[in-house]
């Protein structure tokens, strides 16, 4: 079991098809090509001695070959982000050597001299001149074998290598595409970042499903929606951010929609209903997916399908509705259960911790093993709940959760509640020190073009949909809030800068 | 026989069809390609005749099993023979189609 062998039968059943195109050099490559380039790099990474592969670059054509080419010689693939600074560069580096690294020209010359790295300059890597030698063998077919390794972003202290073997990733891609089910003319817009769980499985994906990769390094949505133009893109898949970007972009703009674009999935982050909703109504073709994954479970483990989307969107039923913020239920082969402190399984409706089992799931860090139970179940940190009708709902991180006088308050409840108020454009909820009930609610909020938020109506505005213990006790208006590059919003930020403004 | 476990790659020694084991039951089996054993890939696998009974073929990317569902292969390389496990044929498995993702 490899993932070489995916992109070998891709391969084998339409070779010339193109696989990879960067949008920003226009370069291409077939799938015959792709297999064959990969066959000579992996023997010039198993010459170096190097045990693995790292990729410090935006996505371009060396980044699936970078993939295919670890897969090939038998090391993992190590994608690092490429925004990190060289001192946070050199400390992960020293992590994983002996190193072979695809990066930057500049970089390559800047890191060079570090022991146990070998710098092999993005364009080099691509000089078919420069790997002369065909690998000799087949690749392993060893299951247990690494495929790749991902640096978290750590929440606290030291990044944490995700692993991530070549078991995972296969069971992941046979139980979720059809093998070769993309049609000649279709083609896949890829923007999310080569380090992200998510630029990975759009990779296998895409090449289990035979289908052309359009690759976007760096995302604004006019480029976005140029390439989704140029290259009639059917597929593609954002973060909640872009979309809301793009969204207000085609707001604006007086030509007609992506008649092209057939599937839009998203996830990586909470959508806000009306941006979703938006989206639904400005491009009425297209077949909406929420995906929700995480890098410890292989990407997607739960889907909300189109279908979903158009019969919440329609209802009246306030229940149904509801589930246009739902991820959907688990693929097949994964099974999702939500549980209380102290590990018992919960009841539809009822709050807890998402735990998930599947062959997928390698909840497996560097240096530190498995993370999942004896019975396989991981835990993922996430905090939601199960409907009647099994429609999962996340509620935030399980370390989010705001204990405000011995009760447990769900942040994003209370966000869904501020965000549906016609002032506010955007809310993160956090708990904050108070000397009273041990914790206290408060909103960092961002108010709609022209509009002004007044705190007092804003509190009775939550009082009247909640109880009074989840009313936010402070509020402040902010220009934006603060997001990663995917999108997610960073907690820890928006809370510091609360307890400073509460010091003031 | 070659080592039926979860990842191996098997040979047709018949066509040029080839297998990679999704689930192997915990009993040793042999699989058959057109009436022959397979063979591990990268063994060696001795040249032979299909049977016209064992020919309806297998495709590229479709998955089979045993009635009792123990044993799961993928088709990496079509071929013209048919899977059996103790003479009985192999049957294709059903997959769903789920929207795209990613």
């Amino acid at each position: 079991m490899n993932i070489m062998m995916l992109l070998e039968m891709a391969g084998g059943v339409f070779p010339d098809r193109p696989a990879f195109t960067d949008c920003s050099s226009g370069q291409s490559l077939t799938y015959a090509q792709l297999f064959e380039a990969a066959r000579y790099r992996a023997a010039s990474v198993r010459a170096s001695g190097a045990e693995r592969l790292v990729k410090l670059d935006v996505s371009n054509l060396g980044t699936p070959l970078s993939l295919f080419t670890s897969a090939w010689a038998g090391v993992p693939y190590v994608p690092l982000n490429y925004r990190l600074t060289d001192t946070e560069i050199e400390a992960l580096l020293k992590r994983v050597t002996p190193a072979y690294l695809v990066t930057q020209a500049e970089r390559a010359v800047r890191l060079g001299g570090l022991d146990g790295v070998l710098p092999v300059s993005s364009a080099a890597f691509l000089a078919d001149n420069l790997h002369p030698h065909p690998v000799a063998e087949e690749w392993s077919m060893d299951p247990d074998e690494i495929a790749v390794l991902l640096f978290t972003s750590g929440t606290t202290g030291e990044p944490k290598a995700a692993v991530l073997r070549h078991k995972h990733l296969v069971a992941y891609i046979l139980s979720s595409v059809e093998f070769a089910c993309a049609e000649e003319q279709e083609a896949a817009l890829v923007c999310v970042p080569p380090y992200h769980i998510a630029g990975i499985a759009a990779i296998l994906s895409s090449v289990y499903s035979a289908r052309h990769v359009i690759q976007l390094p760096n995302f604004t949505p006019q480029a976005w929606l140029e390439a989704a133009r140029k290259y009639a893109v059917t597929t593609a898949f954002l973060v909640p951010t872009m979309l809301a970007r793009i969204v207000d972009h085609l707001e604006g703009e007086s030509t007609a929609g992506l008649p092209h674009l057939k599937n839009l999935s998203y996830g990586g982050g909470k959508m806000p209903l009306s941006v979703i909703h938006k989206a639904m109504q400005l491009l009425p073709d297209t077949d909406f997916s929420n995906a929700y994954g995480l890098t410890e479970t292989s990407s997607t483990i739960a889907v909300l399908g189109p279908a979903e989307h158009r019969t919440a969107q329609a209802s009246d039923d306030a229940d149904v509705r509801r589930r246009l913020v739902s991820v959907g239920q688990p693929l097949p082969g994964v099974e999702i259960e939500i549980r209380n402190d102290q590990g018992e399984p919960l009841g539809p409706g009822e709050r807890g911790e998402i735990y998930v089992r599947g062959e997928q799931v390698s909840g497996e860090y560097e240096g530190r093993g498995s993370a999942t139970d004896a019975d396989g179940w991981f835990a993922t940190r996430d905090a939601g709940s199960i409907d009647e009708q099994g429609y999962l709902f996340l509620e935030g991180r399980a370390d989010d959760v705001i204990v405000r006088g011995g009760e447990n308050l769900s942040p994003g409840e209370i966000e869904d509640v501020l965000l549906a108020h016609p002032a506010v454009l955007d809310a993160a909820v956090v708990g904050v020190p108070d000397e009273q009930w041990g914790e206290g609610v408060a909103a960092a909020l961002v108010a709609r073009k022209g509009m002004q938020i007044d705190g007092v109506e804003l509190q009775a505005y939550v009082k009247e949909q909640l109880r009074s213990s989840r009313v936010p006790q402070m509020i402040a208006v902010w220009d934006e809030l603060p997001y990663n590059e995917t999108g997610k919003l960073l907690r820890r930020v928006v809370k510091a800068r609360l307890i400073d403004q509460s010091v003031d | 026989m070659p080592e039926l476990k979860s990842g191996s790659r098997l040979k047709s020694a018949v066509c040029e069809g080839e297998v990679m084991v999704v689930s192997a039951p915990p009993a040793d089996v042999e699989i058959t390609c057109g009436g022959t054993a397979m063979f591990a890939s990268g063994g060696e696998g001795v040249a032979a005749e299909i049977d016209p009974e064992q020919a309806v073929g297998i495709a590229i990317g479709k998955r089979y099993i045993t009635e009792d569902e123990s044993l799961e292969v993928l088709c990496v390389k079509a071929g013209q023979g048919s899977l059996a496990v103790d003479g009985a044929l192999l049957l294709q498995k059903d997959t769903k189609k789920l929207p795209k993702t990613d």
